[in-house]
Formats: C-alpha cells, structure tokens, sequence
C-alpha cells in the first residue's frame, strides 16, 4: 500500500478484528514470559481457571529473580525462588516450554529470543517487560506490557490495541572510533529528550543503522523505551537474514522461501509516511555516558556536568539540581576523572557476544583498579559458554573481572545483586534512575568499552586513549 | 476491574517531571509481596522517605491535608521505564484513584485502566491551574461521566479521553472476558494465518 512503513505493514497483517473507536484486536505471535510478570500472569489465567490459547507460542525463562553468582541454582536468591518454581510449574502445566538454569537457551528474555530465532521479522512479541522493544531490531513490532495485558495475551493471544503514531528517526555520518550504538542511543535520548517518544512506534533508519550489526541494532532498539517509545524497529536486511540464518528455531526449506519473500515486502515505501521524523547527525558524538538520574542526562566523555543555573527550563533546572545532589556531583565538573567504585557489565541492553568481545578487548590493557568490583553477566547461557571458548571469559577472569551466570542481575536488581549507598556505577545497562541498582547507588550508563576502561583506571574514563 | 465514576477529595502535587516505575514502586517490594495490599506502604518511598527513613515533610503525600489525597497531580511523563503494574498497584493500594498530568509513559497509562486507576491527561497550563488551585487541601473531583474536573469556587476544565477506554472504567469490565467472546473471529483468523504464514507458526521443534 502506497505511504505505509514497515510499522504500518506488520501491524496491519496482525489485526484479527476492527473494534469500535479505532481499537483493534491484534494478533501476538511470540510471547516471552519471565519470572516476574510471566509468573504473575500465568497465576491470574490460573485462578480465573482460564486455559492458555497457543502455549506453542509462548516461551519462558527465569531471569529477573535469579541470582548470577558462579554455580546458582534457582534458590540461591532465596527472594526469588517462589517466582522461580512458580514459573518452573505453571509453564509446565500450561505446556509452555521453559528455557531453565544453565540449559542452552536459557538467558536474558531479550537476548535469548533472538539468539534462538523464536524472534523473527514481521512478528508480533509481547512481553510483560518494558524492554521487549529490543526484539524489534529483527524488524518485528515488539513491546512491553504490563502483567494484565500478560494474562490477556496468554488466554486470547491478541490485545486490545489502537494503533501508535510512527516516528522515524535517521542517523546520517558515521560513528567515530570507539563510540558505539549504545553511545549513539544515548546521545539521541540527551538530544530529544526522555519523552520524545512517547505515544510513538520508532523506526531507525539511515546509513549508521544500515552499517549496524544486528546485535548493535538491538541496542539501540532496546533505549527506545527510554526515549519513551513502546517500540522500536529495524527494518530486516540481509544483516538480519544472515543473523538468523543458523539459529535453531529460523524457519527452513519451504517455509523460509515464503517468510524470505514476505519479509522482503516489509520495508518501508520510499513515499511512507509518518507522523514525525528527525534526523541525527552522529559524526561529532564521543564515548556518551549518563551523568544524572533520567537517561536524558548524558554527556559525552570530553564534557563537563551541566549546570542547572544555566537552564532555562523551571522544571528541568530542578531536576539536574536533585540529580546532581543524588549523584554527589559538581555543576561544571568534567565527567572523565570521577572516581567510581563498581562496573556492571550486562543486561539485556549489552551484554552480547559482541558487546563481551568490545569490552574484553579494552579488559586485554591492564587489570581492575584496586578499589573497583567489576562484574560481567552475561546475558544468555550460550553467550556465556561462547564467551568462555573464544577465550573472553579468562580475559575477564585475568583482569580481575568477576565471570557470573547470565541473568538481568544488577541492572534491575530483583535478585538482590545491589550496589551499596552511595557507590558510583558504571553500568551498561538502560536505566540510571534514582534508586534502580539499590537504595541511593549513582548509575552511569555507558557502553561495554566504556564500561571496561572505568573499571581499570577505576574512574570515569575516555576508551578511546586505551584503544590508541 | 473496579468501576470508576467519580472521585472526589484532595489532590496532592509531585512537581518532577520523568518520575519512574522504579521510583513509584522499588523492584524488590514486588517480588517479597504476597498481596498487592502490601505495596501501598512502599509507593514512592524514594521520595517520601529522606535517606535516614524518616518521612520527607516536604513531600505532599507525607502532608496531613494530602495523607488520604485519592488525587495526585503529577509532572511531565510520569510513569515511565519499567512495565510493572506494580507501580499502579500499589498507588492503589494508597488510596489514589486518579492521576492528573501533562504526560505518562505508555505501558503505566495502559496498566492504570487495567486496574481502574483514571490518569487524566490535561495541558500544561491546566495542570498548572490545578495545581495552584488545590493547595491547601482544596477538594477536587473528578467526574469521568462528564469529562469534567471542577473545584468548589465553580472553576471546572474538561478533559478527553478514549471513549472505550471511558466506557471500560464507567462500566468496569473485563478485557479478557470481553475478547473471550470474541474466540470464534481469533480461530478463524489463526487458521487462515496458519496457511498464509506457516513458518511464523513453526516455534517448536
């Protein structure tokens, strides 16, 4: 259809009724459930005694609630164990296959979807995880709900949905040396804002996206939801086809020629139309950090800690004020130098094969300052048992890293994997919101080089000096 | 789901704007509650509660004219990040029944009408009327019958609102029960996807 963008396209494919008042009733074709809200809205089905239409749609992983220390079990988290062998036992009687502790594929929800190829273009997948954005770098329309909608999707396998405005946001030039798609994902969100996206599907697009790999792809489609968007997507091309090309559950013979050609017709018309759009020039970024407490306080690494008495806005200068006094930071302090006392690298925002490998390639120049706690999760059992034949894991282990079992871990911190009050972390997870990674942490998020260099000079600082 | 028609009471004001799901209700709260009751006692501690525990005076909520407040009147994009309903639960579970604000995150302004919780989304100088107005525990009502928010003195804003999302709040019904009804048009759709789409069906081995 004339004007449509790939957004337009998968949505319309999906709708399984037209409902009063513009509503629609949509078809899901993945949903991943996890130990939280998975668990949750298997027991509301449960308790209304109400079956699970499509378990062979479906999937389930613990991964909020476990903890990541070497040689875990489910119980280890103690806090964790009931949502653990709650979702162990009601996936098994809904006939809903679980991916468990330390089996492969078992991982961070976002990061084993795609790495199995349950994720595919031209899908519908929920998931009652605000993060769910992430799956849509395969060029699926991917979002997160809450654990209502869950039980919704699980016993009707459609929402009750009224279709989002599109935005395109292009990014145009190309990436410096050591600035990465999660540097890029978090100068657009400094750039435009926390709820710039809010009320909108997002499609990226441009020559920088068109250069990503899909893992990198991910991560930008993972920050949407930081930028406020529910979704955000990728068109699929033959990066995404060759990214899935392999995976266990990637459709094939017969079945691959059709989804082949019908992903091709996806793509946006080069008339589409959306309800907004802007355009981004990355060459200037550097290396981007988070400076304050909304991920729309970033800074690039050769910046200085804004100063709110030069902001024009009431309500903004007031909210880099508490910031500032949340994090224990200065008005006009260079960000590099900060001394920090933690490093996360994980999440499912980073901690990819690649992400791994771009952070142990900075781990490789020297060892965890003295002071720092390092820790690298991986995000997936087989990102983690990759890691560990390419040699990354040792890298780690040698620098002084600590190598964990792969989980969400102390990027939500439901498993009890806290900072302490007051420690300064660097992070590569999504959300450095006050409060997010333990009572009174301060979160920087940054890239896994990034990550890697503060953890050896054990303060904020620039990778691109290591990688000369 | 409860129903919503009308509420009326004091309307307590949080000025930040980009307050989170992590701030209204800390992760670990989730996962150690049995009942959703529970919750109440934890939402917003991060701003009720000054680092040594004690409550924050400042804050409105901790206010005796705001304590009971079924209102609360937010800043810009409240709500955002994290889709836990929890955060809705658990303002719930405090008594508040209403939001009033510039902006909320998609996922939590969904969850609110899952759970009969109304945020009402007004423009800036509207939120701003308001809030001046409700100072000194000044009841507000909100009526979703009419679409109006009217103060004592005779000051009275419209606001929109989805006219489904409406009607579900007035009359509290049910999504899941609503579209089980609607089963026979989702079979027939599943079949003929089965055949035009085979491999988007393939998912297990």
């Amino acid at each position: 259809m004339a004007g449509s963008t790939l957004f337009d396209k998968i949505w319309d494919a999906h709708v399984v009724q037209q409902l009063p008042g513009g509503w629609v009733l949509l078809h899901v074709d993945r949903h991943l459930l996890h130990d939280l809200s998975g668990t949750a809205g298997l027991r509301d089905l449960a308790e209304r005694k109400v079956a699970v239409r499509n378990p062979e749609l479906a999937l389930a992983t613990p991964d909020h609630a476990v903890s990541s220390v070497p040689g875990r079990t489910g119980d280890t988290f103690a806090g964790g164990a009931r949502l653990y062998k709650g979702l162990q036992l009601l996936s098994n009687m809904a006939g809903i296959r679980l991916f468990d502790l330390g089996q492969p594929g078992h991982g961070i929800v976002h990061v084993m979807g795609p790495e199995l190829g349950l994720v595919l273009p031209g899908l519908t997948v929920v998931c009652g995880d605000s993060h769910t954005c992430t799956n849509g770098a395969l060029g699926a329309i991917a979002f997160g709900i809450g654990s209502s909608e869950v039980a919704h999707a699980l016993a009707t396998q459609t929402l009750m949905l009224k279709k989002p405005k599109t935005l395109r946001i292009r990014f145009m030039g190309s990436l410096g040396n050591g600035v990465t798609a999660k540097d890029l994902a978090l100068h657009m969100i400094g750039h435009l804002g926390a709820s710039a996206g809010t009320g909108y599907a997002v499609e990226y697009a441009g020559p920088v996206v068109g250069a990503m790999d899909v893992e990198a792809r991910m991560t930008l489609c993972n920050l949407s939801i930081e930028l406020g968007a529910r979704i955000g997507l990728v068109a699929p091309d033959d990066k995404t086809i060759e990214y899935l090309k392999d995976r266990e559950y990637m459709p094939q013979g017969e079945a691959l020629s059709q989804a082949l050609a019908h992903w091709q017709s996806l793509l946006s018309n080069e008339d589409a139309r959306f309800d907004q759009e802007h355009v981004i020039d990355v060459s200037g970024i550097a290396p981007t950090l988070t400076w304050g407490t909304s991920p729309e306080h970033t800074v690039g690494i050769d910046g200085r800690i804004p100063d709110p008495a030069g902001c024009g806005d009431a309500s903004q200068r007031q909210a880099w004020q508490d910031a500032l006094e949340y994090m224990g930071l200065r008005a006009k302090q260079p960000i590099a130098g900060i001394r920090i006392d933690r490093v996360f690298i994980g999440s499912c925002t980073n901690a990819r094969l690649s992400d791994l490998r771009a952070a142990a390639a900075i781990a490789r120049h020297g060892r965890v300052a003295a002071h720092v706690e390092a820790w690298v999760v991986p995000g997936s059992e087989q990102v983690k048992r990759q890691a560990e034949a390419e040699g990354l894991a040792d890298v780690f282990i040698q620098a002084g890293f600590q190598w964990r079992e792969p989980g969400c871990s102390m990027c939500v911190a439901a498993n009890g994997e806290q900072a302490a009050p007051g420690q300064r972390v660097v992070s590569t997870s999504n959300r450095n919101f006050v409060g997010r990674q333990g009572p009174g942490v301060r979160t920087h998020l940054a890239s896994p080089p990034m990550a890697a260099a503060a953890a050896l000079a054990g303060a904020i600082a620039d990778v691109r000096e290591l990688m000369r | 789901m409860t129903p919503f028609s009308t509420v009326t009471g004091p309307a307590a004001s949080i000025l930040q704007d980009n307050v989170d799901t992590d701030v209204i209700i800390r992760i670990e709260r989730l996962t150690s509650a049995s009942t959703r009751e529970e919750l109440g006692q934890h939402a917003l501690e991060a701003m009720r509660l000054l680092p040594d525990g004690k409550e924050d005076p400042a804050f409105a909520l901790n206010q005796t004219a705001y304590h009971q407040a079924p209102i609360v009147i937010t800043g810009r994009n409240f709500g955002c990040g994290s889709s836990r309903e929890g955060a809705v639960w658990a303002l719930q579970a405090r008594g508040i029944r209403c939001l009033i604000g510039e902006s909320f995150g998609d996922i939590f302004y969904a969850n609110c009408f899952q759970n009969g919780v109304l945020p009402v989304r007004m423009a800036p100088d509207a939120v701003t009327q308001i809030r001046n107005l409700a100072r000194n525990g000044q009841h507000v009502t909100v009526d979703l019958s009419s679409q109006r928010i009217t103060l004592p003195r005779g000051e009275a804003w419209c606001f929109d609102i989805d006219p489904v999302r409406r009607e579900a709040m007035l009359e509290g019904l049910d999504d899941i029960a609503q579209t089980l009804k609607r089963s026979p048009a989702i079979t027939a759709w599943q079949a003929l996807d089965r055949t035009s789409r085979p491999w988007a069906w393939a998912a297990r081995r």
